[in-house]
C-alpha cells in the first residue's frame, strides 16, 4: 500500500527509544497523579505495602545505620582531634547524619531492596498476564498495584530514614562512649542542639522525594516489562540502577535548594 | 463428553465483528475478520500457532485496540468506550487466559474472591465464601480452596482460572486454549466443564484451540483462522467436508499427532 517511503525514526532506531522512554515515563507519572486522588483508595493494600516496605527493610537499615554511625565517627575523630575539638563531634555527626547520610543511605538501601522487589513483582505479574487478568475482571491494575505501592514507599521511606538517622546517631554514640565517657542523653542533646527545624524538614522532604522515586521507578519498570523471565530480571535490575541514578540527581538539586533557602 | 442440545438464539448476536484489522509494527496479524457469535452459542476457533487467535479475543475484551473495523460486544463498540463503561462491559465477559494467569501471591480462595470483592461493594464474608464454594464446586476443585496456585497442576490451574471468571456470572466466555498442554483425560474434563458452563450459566462462548477433539465437542460452529482471516465457519461436518487443501491440512495435521 505504502508507495512513498515513510521516515520511521526521528534520529535512529537506537536513539529514538530513549526519548519515547522519557515521554512514556512522564505519562506514567502523570497518570499516577490523576489516579491517586480518585476513589477507590485501596487503603488496606496501601497499609499492606507500607508494612512490606517498612518492616522488611528495618533490620537492614538498622544495621547499616549503626555501622555508618560508628565508621563515620571513627573517621572524623582524627581530623577534629588535630584542632582539639573532639567535643564538637556530636554536633558534626548530627548534622551530617540528619542532613545527608540518613536519607541517602536509606534511599540507596531501599532502592536496592524495595525498588528491585517492586520491579520484579510487577514485572512477573506483567509477563504472566496477571495484570491483564486484573484488567479483564474490571479491576484497574494501575490503581491497585502502582498507586498503592508508590503511596506506600512515599510515606514509609521518610519514616525509615528518620529511624536510620536515630540508629546512626546511636552508633556514633557507641563509638564516642568507647573513647570518652559521655551519657547517651547529653550526646543526643548536643547532637540535636545544632540541628534546626529546616534540617529535619529538608531531610523529610528529601526522603519523600526518594520514596516516590523508588516506588515510581520500580512500578514503571515492572509494569512495562517484556520478554518473559528475562524481562523480569531486567526490570528489577533497571529499577535499581535508574532509581539510584535519579536519587543522586535529586540529592544534588535538593541540597542546592535547601542551601538557597537556608542562606536567603 | 458428547455435546448435548441447548438453545441458540440466532436473531441475537452477542459479539459482532466487521472488517477487523490489527498489526504490530510491520507484522500484519488480523486482516479483515468478520464474525458473529449468537446468544447461547459456542464457537470453536481453530488455527495454527501465531495466527492471531489470542489477539482476536484480546481485542474483543478491549485489552488490545483494533487498527480498523468495528467490534461490537453486547451492543457496545468496545474500542469507543470510556474506562468506566468498559469495566461495566467486562463484568459481563469472562476471559480464561492461555496461561491461566492466576495471582500467584494469593491462595485459590483469594484468587476467586478478589474479582468479587473488588467489584461488588459491601459483600459479607459469608456471601463471598458461598460464591467461592459454588464456583469451585462447578469446576470440581473444592478440596483445593486453601492451596497456592504454584501447588496446583496445569489442568487444575486452568480450571481455577475458569472458576475465577465464572464468579462474576458472565454472559460471554472467552477461552484461550483451555486444553493446551493437557493429557487427553484432563482435556476431556475441561471440555465437559466448558459444556457444563454453557448450560448451567447460559453463556455464549468463543473457544480458541488447536485441538480438534475439543473443537468438535465444544463448538456448535467451528471457525478456521488462517493468515489473518476466517477461512471457513460452519458446523464441524460442514467445515471438514470441504476439499479445501488448507482446511484438510489442518485436519490431517491433528490426526498425525
Ligand atoms: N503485544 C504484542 N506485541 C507485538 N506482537 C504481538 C503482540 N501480541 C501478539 N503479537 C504477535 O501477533 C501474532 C499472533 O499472536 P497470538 O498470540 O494471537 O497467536 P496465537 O494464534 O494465539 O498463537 P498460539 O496458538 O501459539 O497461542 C504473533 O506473531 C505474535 O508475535
Ligand atoms: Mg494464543
Amino acid at each position: 500500500m505504502a508507495i512513498l517511503p515513510i521516515k520511521k525514526f526521528v534520529f535512529s532506531k537506537r536513539i529514538d527509544p530513549y526519548f519515547t522512554g522519557v515521554y512514556e515515563a512522564y505519562k506514567f507519572t502523570a497518570l499516577f497523579f490523576r489516579e491517586v486522588f480518585k476513589r477507590p483508595f485501596h487503603l488496606r493494600e496501601v497499609v499492606n505495602q507500607s508494612f512490606e516496605v517498612g518492616i522488611k527493610s528495618l533490620a537492614l537499615i538498622s544495621l547499616t545505620g549503626f555501622i555508618v554511625g560508628i565508621v563515620f565517627t571513627k573517621q572524623s575523630r582524627p581530623s577534629l582531634e588535630d584542632f582539639g575539638a573532639t567535643s564538637w563531634l556530636p554536633s558534626l555527626i548530627g548534622i551530617a547524619i540528619v542532613r545527608a547520610l540518613g536519607p541517602l543511605v536509606t534511599a540507596l538501601i531501599c532502592a536496592g531492596k524495595v525498588g528491585s522487589g517492586i520491579g520484579a513483582e510487577l514485572g512477573s505479574m506483567k509477563v504472566t498476564e496477571q495484570i491483564d487478568a486484573m484488567e479483564v475482571s474490571a479491576i484497574n491494575p494501575f490503581k491497585y498495584l502502582v498507586v498503592t505501592r508508590v503511596v506506600a514507599t512515599t510515606l514509609t521511606i521518610p519514616v525509615l530514614s528518620l529511624f536510620c538517622s536515630f540508629v546512626a546517631l546511636y552508633g556514633s554514640y557507641v563509638n564516642v562512649h568507647s573513647e570518652e565517657t559521655s551519657s547517651l542523653v547529653s550526646f543526643y542533646q548536643s547532637a540535636f542542639s545544632t540541628i534546626s527545624f529546616l534540617d529535619i524538614f529538608s531531610s523529610v522532604s528529601k526522603s519523600l522525594v526518594y520514596g516516590f522515586t523508588i516506588g515510581m521507578v520500580g512500578c514503571y519498570k515492572g509494569y512495562n516489562a517484556t520478554q518473559g523471565t528475562r524481562g523480569v530480571g531486567k526490570a528489577a535490575n533497571q529499577a535499581v540502577v535508574l532509581a539510584m541514578f535519579l536519587i543522586f540527581i535529586e540529592e544534588v538539586v535538593i541540597v542546592q535548594v535547601a542551601n538557597w533557602i537556608r542562606y536567603f | 463428553m458428547e455435546k448435548s442440545r441447548h438453545i441458540i438464539i440466532r436473531e441475537e448476536a452477542v459479539i459482532s465483528i466487521q472488517g477487523l484489522y490489527k498489526s504490530f509494527g510491520d507484522l500484519q496479524v488480523l486482516k479483515g475478520i468478520d464474525f458473529t457469535l449468537f446468544k447461547g452459542e459456542n464457537v470453536a476457533v481453530l488455527g495454527k500457532s501465531g495466527t492471531g487467535k489470542s489477539v482476536l479475543i484480546k481485542i474483543i475484551i478491549g485489552l488490545l485496540k483494533p487498527d480498523r473495523g468495528t467490534v461490537n460486544v453486547l451492543g457496545q463498540e468496545v474500542d469507543q468506550l470510556e474506562r468506566r463503561e468498559l469495566d461495566t462491559l467486562r463484568l459481563r465477559i469472562g476471559f480464561s487466559f492461555q496461561s491461566s494467569a492466576l495471582y500467584d501471591s494469593m491462595s485459590v480462595y483469594q484468587n476467586l474472591a478478589f474479582p468479587l470483592t473488588m467489584n461488588v461493594k459491601n459483600l459479607s464474608q459469608a456471601a463471598v465464601g458461598m460464591a467461592v464454594e459454588e464456583v469451585l464446586e462447578a469446576v470440581g476443585l473444592k478440596n483445593k480452596i486453601h492451596e497456592m496456585p504454584s501447588d496446583l497442576s496445569g489442568g487444575q490451574r486452568k480450571r481455577i482460572g475458569i472458576a475465577r471468571t465464572l464468579i462474576l456470572k458472565p454472559e460471554i466466555m472467552l477461552y484461550d486454549e483451555p486444553t493446551s498442554g493437557l493429557d487427553p483425560i484432563t482435556s476431556a474434563e475441561i471440555i465437559d466443564l466448558i459444556n457444563k458452563v454453557q448450560q448451567q450459566y447460559n453463556t455464549s462462548s468463543v473457544i480458541i484451540t488447536h485441538d480438534l477433539t475439543c473443537a468438535k465437542n465444544t463448538g456448535d460452529r467451528i471457525a478456521i483462522l488462517l493468515e489473518g482471516r476466517f477461512l471457513k465457519i460452519g458446523t464441524f461436518d460442514e467445515v471438514f467436508a470441504t476439499d479445501d487443501k488448507q482446511v484438510k491440512g489442518f485436519f490431517n495435521y491433528n490426526f498425525i499427532q
